[in-house]
């Protein structure tokens, strides 16, 4: 039914990519997760010292998330929208239950075993919070009036202070961005904007006082790195050797020898980033990074071709948090943000995040995909 | 109700406004991202090098491979020094799976206390390199380690481990010569090539060992390993052999120095054997002795303290740097400086009435024959070592003239011979009193020179040296200890360059041959001092006994040998050298308090002669 729409829109294209928009796949997003996922897999093959099994395991999240981006990307966008308070609070409550049974792992509670398996309702909230956001504006004509402004920063602030609490510290502050952005997209006066700003960068000193002993002393070790080199310092300057060691063209994969002697801490999750750069060099990493570029970017099309102000602001914000997440990881490893723990998005070893940044993308394709069926 | 709000919207101005904060936010993620690579591009470009040594001392390591320290044989190949495996036991902590039960056999295995025990556990405990050995039993016997050998499959991760360490086969008999070695201590640490001695632990402290030590050290080898995080070697990039130090081979006899060794008996002294024809050291003995081994692997306290406080000194080197008053052996350089500055001819005689005073003074030197020797020429005067005859001729000829003639041979001279530490003696003059006691010479200090007492001091290297020079009629050969050296691996030896060579100025063979032919009389004249060495020698050898009196005799006062202290007893002194036409052997004895030359330290020489030349003994 919508190939009629589709072929007057593009008659042009080709018949693999009609195909994929009949199953509402966006091909230049496909060709583009397909490249970095493959991209990521060689790296985490030699970050993570040739461990087969390892591989394996991340190529079945890896399906598993495309699964989910599947099912995701035939939703219609309006039922998204029609599900968003739902999402949200069955994620609150979630995040409520974390507090009070989650399990814990490595000093935090983030966790939630549901028996066969275990669950992070953090990342529930990545998407159920910009979900809500993007909803709530789009209720009425943008931009928001003060009040209304001022509910959707209640709708960020809850589960963020709720998961700051488990402590995680990285989602917190990468949820709340993702709900802002949002807020930011949706026009809101460049005034509020600087008074927010102004009222944060007060607030520092509170936020200081509020934070746990062990993101003050990440923060800390951020500020001077070398006056630890055992201890705080330690992942930083091992991180910071093995990217400046990389040069121009790298050692060459597998031939790293920060990452596979382990001199390199957390190699194959947080810091695989400093991996690329230590293997492939200044050209590798900035090659992965263009592809990061593309991928958003393809995602900021889309944003500015739907048709609904709700769909807009939900593709600019997963596009927008997105390229975030890759900046405060790739900041993180090469010190110039504090070590806060946000992996890299579709590299890093690990799997809630991959099924949830691959949601993003599915709801982005279903946006794409969806176009002239959407309600007026 | 919805419609009714969409129906108020202004969908395009919407969609402009959204648009223009994503064009914005994109600029924005432009600006962030330009940071990133900027950023990166400081550290892969700019900053390259340092990161790259940075990350190369973080894996790469240099591990010294420490050479094996050359050998010490004697010239028959003896060996005098060694590196023997010691072997003991070790256990790696990540190999062995039950390390309780593991502990526990081989407490029973080797029978440890309860504390042994409970330290082994405590070190196990605190290893932080688990795949590193841990050393739990030093020094296994051979028994041990074959009982452990037996039962080794029992105790996975544990084993025995061999570990050279020098060894001197002989032990006390070579211990002042050829020295030891020990640990490098923090003075060492100073001036050693750190980068040669990376992995060394022991040094030459001594004797040969310490004098050769760049020659028997050799050449340290490296590997250069990659490590990783935990220090673990995860493979070897590049190596280069050590190479061996050179073996050694000395002049020394190793059976020689036995009869010395024994000779000296419970005495202390010191005795020197010298080839004259090479300078070589045939033999070098000082007594009392000890053992070289103990300073090995580290001398425990009170052994240490034992051997420092002794009275007996017996760390103490006496054949480099025991000083002695060289008594009567002086009195052959003495005559020959009489002949050779024409004071004295072979026929001139002397009246020796049993003693000798100056010219206007009463002081009496006595003689040691108490009612004299009449009158003595030069031959007499030696072989019956008449003190009146060379108090007359020590005064004619002054000081200053004994002590340059003297000079000659080495007296308060260092011989440089190869084994460090050597002292000078004193051969005294005006200059070097008024310089060193700020005291003008006095005409009884010439007197009693001739006779080798006063402030005479020779070292007995000092005077098998002379000794030598004039057994070779002037020629001056440097004492050497070591003959050659061999190269790792090879089989031909390496003379080591040969000893500087000097000839005396002295030209009047007659002179020589005076001398000599008096020095023979000693030994072999009818009233010669150690005439009772004499029998069965199928040559002639040369001699001359000394006494060295340790404390000084009143005027008229009887030196009896069975009223003093031991400690007081006269030093006997012998020197001499065999065949007497072409000699081969020269031999210095010095006897602490053993009484008088001819009695104790003669038969010593003789001892030696008949080992050196092979001659049964002499009855």
């Amino acid at each position: 039914m919508s190939s009629l729409i589709n072929d007057r829109q593009y008659p042009q294209r080709r018949s693999l990519t009609k195909a994929l928009t009949l199953i509402h796949i966006d091909a230049l997003l496909l060709l583009g997760l397909l490249t970095l996922l493959a991209v990521g897999l060689m790296i985490l093959y030699s970050a993570g010292d040739q461990d087969s099994a390892l591989l394996m395991r991340q190529l079945i999240r890896m399906g598993t998330a495309f699964i989910v981006l599947f099912v995701l990307a035939q939703i219609h966008p309006d039922r998204m929208r029609d599900a968003s308070y739902w999402l949200y609070g069955v994620g609150l409550i979630l995040l409520i239950a974390v507090l009070v049974f989650g399990h814990e792992g490595k000093g935090a509670q983030r966790w939630l075993d549901l028996g066969f398996f275990r669950f992070q309702p953090s990342e529930l909230m990545k998407l159920a919070v910009p979900l809500l956001v993007a909803t709530y504006l789009a209720e009425r004509p943008l931009p928001p009036t003060f009040i209304r402004l001022l509910m959707g920063l209640v709708i960020i602030i809850v589960p963020s202070l709720l998961i700051a609490k488990q402590p995680d510290l990285g989602t917190a502050l990468l949820i709340a961005s993702s709900g802002l952005i949002v807020l930011f997209l949706s026009g809101i006066r460049w005034r509020i904007i600087l008074g927010f700003i102004t009222v944060c960068a007060a607030a520092l000193p509170v936020l200081w006082y509020v934070m746990h002993d062990y993101q003050r002393d990440r923060v800390l070790t951020l500020l001077n790195p070398e006056s630890d080199p055992l201890g705080k310092g330690y992942h930083i300057i091992q991180s910071k050797i093995a990217i400046g060691s990389g040069g121009l063209f790298g050692r060459g994969w597998l031939e790293g020898t920060q990452s596979h002697l382990a001199f390199l801490p957390e190699r194959s999750t947080d810091f695989i980033f400093a991996v690329i750069a230590e293997e492939f060099g200044l050209i590798g990493v900035a090659l992965i990074l263009i592809l990061f570029l593309l991928l958003a970017g393809r995602g900021l099309f889309i944003a500015s071709q739907a048709q609904t102000s709700f769909a807009r602001l939900l593709a600019g914000s997963i596009s927008l948090t997105f390229l975030v997440y890759v900046f405060v990881n790739v900041g993180m490893v090469t010190g110039l943000l504090p070590v806060v723990g946000v992996p890299l998005p579709l590299v890093s070893y690990g799997g809630t995040s991959m099924v949830t940044l691959l949601a993003g993308f599915g709801i982005l394709m279903s946006i794409h995909t969806h176009r002239r069926m959407m309600s007026p | 109700m919805a419609k009714q709000y969409f129906a108020l919207r202004d969908h395009f101005r919407e969609s402009r406004l959204v648009n223009d904060r994503l064009i914005f936010a994109a600029i924005f993620v432009g600006i962030l991202f330009t940071i990133v690579m900027v950023r990166l591009a400081i550290l892969q470009v700019v900053e390259h090098d340092h990161f790259s040594s940075l990350s190369d001392r973080n894996r790469v390591d240099i591990e010294p491979l420490a050479p094996q320290r050359g050998l010490i044989y004697d010239r028959n190949g003896v060996v005098l020094a060694e590196n023997i495996p010691v072997f003991r036991l070790a256990l790696i902590p990540e190999k062995v799976s039950d390390m309780e039960g593991s502990l526990q056999g081989l407490a029973d295995l080797f029978a440890m206390t309860d504390d042994e025990q409970q330290e082994i556990k405590q070190q196990v405990k605190k290893q932080r390199r688990r795949f590193e050995p841990l050393i739990i039993r030093q020094r296994l016997t051979e028994q041990e380690v074959a009982i452990f050998s037996v039962n080794r499959h029992r105790f996975e991760g544990v084993d025995v481990v061999g570990r050279l360490i020098r060894h001197y086969p002989q032990g006390n008999l070579f211990a002042h010569t050829v020295g030891y070695v020990g640990r490098i201590n923090e003075r060492e640490q100073q001036w050693i090539d750190q980068k040669n001695y990376q992995g060394t632990l022991h040094i030459g402290k001594t004797g040969v060992e310490k004098y050769y030590e760049g020659l028997l050290h050799g050449q340290v080898g490296y590997r250069q390993v990659e490590n990783n995080v935990q220090g673990r070697i995860v493979r070897e990039l590049e190596s280069v052999p050590s190479v061996a130090g050179e073996d050694l081979f000395l002049y020394l006899d190793a059976k020689l120095q036995q009869v010395a060794f024994d000779a000296l008996g419970e005495f202390n002294g010191s005795i020197v054997a010298l080839d004259p024809k090479t300078g070589g050291v045939l033999a070098m003995v000082s007594k009392p002795d000890f053992d070289p081994n103990l300073f090995v692997s580290g001398i425990s306290i009170k052994d240490y303290a034992l051997l420092r406080d002794s009275t007996d000194r017996p760390l103490f080197d006496r054949a480099l740097r025991g000083h002695y008053p060289p008594g009567s052996t002086l009195k052959p350089f003495v005559a020959l400086a009489g002949l050779e500055l024409g004071v004295i001819h072979q026929g001139s005689k002397t009246f020796c009435p049993g003693w000798f005073s100056l010219p206007g003074k009463e002081h009496r030197y006595r003689c040691w024959k108490k009612h004299g020797h009449g009158q003595v020429a030069l031959k007499d005067a030696i072989s019956q070592s008449c003190d009146v005859y060379f108090y007359d001729l020590a005064t004619a000829l002054g000081i200053d003239r004994i002590h340059g003639f003297l000079d000659l041979f080495g007296f308060g001279r260092r011989s440089e011979v190869d084994v460090p530490s050597e002292s000078k003696g004193l051969s005294p003059s005006r200059q070097w009193k008024r310089a060193n006691r700020d005291q003008v010479w006095y005409p009884g200090e010439t007197v009693i020179s001739g006779i080798g007492q006063g402030f005479n001091q020779t070292t007995p290297i000092q005077l098998a040296h002379a000794t030598a020079i004039l057994a070779m009629r002037g020629i001056k050969k440097t004492p050497q200890v070591v003959l050659a050296q061999r190269s790792p691996g090879e089989q031909e030896l390496q003379l080591l360059p040969t000893t500087r060579v000097e000839t005396l100025p002295i030209i009047n063979d007659q002179h020589w041959q005076a001398v000599i032919d008096s020095m023979v009389e000693v030994v072999h004249g009818v009233r010669g001092t150690a005439r009772h060495i004499g029998k069965n020698l199928p040559f002639k050898m040369a001699g001359k006994t000394g006494t060295a009196q340790v404390f000084g005799i009143k005027q008229d006062e009887k030196y009896n040998a069975d009223e003093i202290d031991k400690k007081l007893h006269d030093h006997a002194l012998f020197i001499a050298f065999a065949p007497a036409d072409d000699p081969e052997f020269v031999v210095a004895v010095v006897v602490e308090n053993g009484g008088g030359g001819s009695k104790v330290a003669a038969p010593i020489a003789r001892k030696m002669i008949d080992q050196y030349f092979g001659l049964s003994a002499n009855e």
